[in-house]
């Protein structure tokens, strides 16, 4: 009976290595509500405890440097000004605890602003009917043993309710005043038929960061996320986002990641009404054997006339790895679902690699699904004929580096902050010729 | 303006020679043209001559002003005034016509030591230049080449070298593709560029383009060799007669 000795191992090593990461921690106070949701979040996460170096959901990204119970400190860099310039309601979080001095406190009409640990305290049943739900609904379909660590932990955030159309974005600052911070941030957003809002995401936040954002989506409502993700070349970061999108609902998430040793961004989208839309894109330009940065995607089509896209591009040199989950679900009776992702690699030397796992799973007859992954190598065509016109051959590569991300950025329609991300990715480049 | 001598060049990844001893020498001021048959080594001239990869120079020089040539990146070359027009323009999805173009002609500015060119002052000289070939503002604003139909792949090269303002264009069969009007807004555009300090090197197979941008010289190639040279009378034998007569003369 050698099996059975080998599995109990295995999972012995699991279930230690859980504890161990458990251990430097302690659960939030807070109200019985938010006490009950954080408990049943620390049993399902001893339930399924956190991934090893073998699960098949972290084959190409290995989960290491997340399980270590302590952070090493990590320099502090100037924050990242991509938005700085763009008028919005400013909520700013240093090492994990929300800054009230850095913050804007003026009133954003239509839109109610908490903060979660405020709100942890009291009893607002929308916050108390969002909190961990999705996250707890989507670990039937696939276990994120980290995104139960941070709705058990997470000891702030921000709660949001909008119920008109936001006149201006809401800005999360992320940023750093320890080396060594390890954090757990948690926002709930929910936006109310009819309504609109943008959500901004700026700065690394610290060492490690996990955070959680739940959106519910309600009816004919739009929510538009754009985020870049701070600039600290040794950051951890783990992200995860719920989207729960009803009738007419649109949900549009736009990341940039630049740097990182480790980064897995977690994007999961429940379309659950009829005719929803949901866009998840991201940009990312990776240099340096130091440099892993992961998009994992997961759609599920649960009405009728759904439209999904995942457009995912990734520019990587120098041993630099991207990698790709992404996985669209066409539910029994979704029909008329059109579902598209493509997900594309620019490979700038032969060390730079990028893992692609695109998966269909379909259960419904009528619909449109077309899924694309490549990687390839600049243009030499192109590289010539700039240079023949007298761009130099750094610039030139630039131009086309530029060119490749910029269907990404096509799918943010606030053009000012995709020109700002454009910009941004420019600057990067350049700066490392 | 441009010295070729005994210029030898064979493919890079397989042993192939395909110029096999290029004489050529285009002064200032001058216009030139090179017919001859498919496959003669035209295109390849041309693109030795600007910098691309894949060849290797096997013997002789070419310079540009007394520059050497051949040492130099296609950067460099352009910005030392050699300028070609593609028989193939290439796409470039993502890039910007406008914004290429600008980035091109300041980068050489710059290596040039000359002032930038201003946004402003760029758009209006842009504009200008595209009015007189019938480019209209939108193309400007569309991705390098992609969609674009083949004459107008043909005049956009043309417009590049009209605000780039090289001194040495080699145009290869920049006639192909084009239709009888866009033929004469393109020998227009070329026209009205011949200066005492600017010369042409004109590829085509046929005499119509000729017929509009009149050549001081015109030369055969053939087998990777210049073969003959004679006055602007040589391309109106090639077109009654083709090459033949001329090939088996000069065997
Ligand atoms: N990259 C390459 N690989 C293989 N053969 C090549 C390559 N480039 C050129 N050749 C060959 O070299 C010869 C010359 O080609 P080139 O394009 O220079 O001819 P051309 O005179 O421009 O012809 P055309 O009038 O048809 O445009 C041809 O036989 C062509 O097939
Ligand atoms: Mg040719």
């Amino acid at each position: 009976m050698v099996l059975p000795v080998r599995k109990t191992r295995k999972t012995d090593v699991k279930a230690e290595a859980t504890e161990a990461r458990l251990a430097p921690l302690t659960l939030p106070e807070g109200g019985s509500w938010s006490q009950g949701a954080r408990k049943s979040a620390l049993e399902r996460l001893r339930e399924m405890q956190l991934p090893g170096a073998r699960d098949e959901y972290w084959r190409f990204t290995k989960p290491g440097p997340l399980l270590e119970p302590q952070v090493s400190a990590l320099p502090l860099e100037e924050q990242d000004p991509v938005f700085d310039g763009v008028e919005a309601a400013r909520i700013v979080f240093t090492d994990g605890r929300f800054d009230a001095e850095a913050s804007d406190t003026d009133a954003l009409e239509g839109v109610e602003i908490e903060r979660l640990a405020t709100a942890a305290g009291a009893d607002i049943h929308w916050v108390r009917d969002l909190y961990g739900v999705l996250e707890a609904k989507d670990q039937a379909r696939v276990e994120r043993p980290f995104a139960a660590l941070n709705t058990a932990f997470a000891a702030d955030g921000v709660v949001i309710r909008v119920t008109g159309r936001a006149p201006r974005p809401v800005h999360l600052v992320y940023r750093r005043e320890a080396e060594a911070a390890d954090v757990m941030l948690h926002h709930i957003v929910k936006v109310e038929e009819g309504a609109e809002m943008t959500l901004l995401e700026t700065g690394t936040g610290a060492a490690r960061i996990n955070t959680v954002l739940e959106v519910d989506v309600a009816k004919g409502a739009t929510f538009h996320h754009v985020r870049s993700q701070g600039r600290e070349h040794d950051r951890l970061v783990n992200t995860h986002v719920y989207a729960r999108v009803a009738e007419e609902g649109v949900f549009k998430t736009f990341t940039c990641a630049l740097n990182g040793r480790l980064t897995r961004n977690e994007v999961m989208v429940d379309m659950a009404g009829d005719d929803a839309v949901a866009h998840i894109a991201s940009a990312c330009l990776g240099d340096g054997k130091g440099f892993h940065d992961d998009d994992t995607v997961f759609v599920t089509h649960g009405a009728e006339r759904g439209e999904s896209r995942q457009v995912i591009k990734k520019v990587l040199r120098n041993a630099a790895t991207g990698v790709f989950q992404g996985k669209i679900l066409v539910q029994p009776g979704a029909q008329k679902t059109d579902g598209y992702q493509i997900s594309q690699s620019l490979l700038l030397d032969e060390d730079a690699q990028f893992l692609a796992k695109p998966e269909l799973e379909i259960y419904a007859d009528d619909v449109q699904c077309s899924h694309g992954s490549t990687s390839g190598a600049i243009d030499e065509e192109g590289l010539f004929y700039l240079r023949s016109r007298g761009v130099p051959h750094d610039r030139a590569v630039e131009l086309l580096v530029l060119a490749f991300v910029a269907e990404a950025l096509d799918e943010i329609d606030d053009s000012d902050l995709a020109s700002r991300l454009r910009d941004r990715l420019d600057g990067w480049l350049s700066r490392r010729r | 303006m441009l010295d070729i001598k005994d210029l030898k060049v064979k493919l890079e990844e397989e042993d192939k020679q395909i110029l096999k001893g290029v004489d050529l020498s285009v002064e200032d001021g001058q216009v030139a043209a090179i017919m001859g048959p498919n496959g003669s080594g035209k295109s390849t001239l041309s693109y030795v001559l600007s910098g691309r990869e894949g060849y290797e120079v096997t013997g002789g020089e070419a310079s540009l002003q007394g520059q050497d040539l051949l040492d130099m990146d296609p950067e460099e070359r352009a910005a030392a005034g050699l300028f070609l027009a593609f028989q193939y323009p290439v796409e470039i999805p993502g890039v910007g016509n406008q914004v290429f173009l600008r980035t091109a002609l300041n980068a050489q500015r710059k290596a040039r030591g000359e002032e930038e060119l201003s946004a402003t002052d760029f758009l209006r000289v842009v504009r200008e230049k595209a009015k007189t070939l019938n480019i209209d503002a939108e193309m400007l604003k569309r991705p390098v080449n992609v969609g674009f139909s083949g004459g107008e792949k043909k005049r956009n090269e043309i417009l590049q070298m009209a605000v780039l303002e090289p001194k040495m264009c080699i145009l290869d069969e920049t006639d192909s593709g084009l239709d009888v009007d866009a033929m004469k807004l393109v020998s227009q555009g070329v026209n009205a560029l011949r200066d005492a300090g600017r010369s042409f090197l004109v590829i085509t197979h046929y005499q119509r383009l000729l017929d509009h941008i009149v050549p001081d010289v015109v030369h055969i190639m053939a087998d990777g060799r210049i073969v003959k040279s004679g006055g602007p009378e040589l391309a109106l034998e090639v077109e009654k007669n083709g090459y033949s007569d001329i090939l088996s003369e000069v065997r």
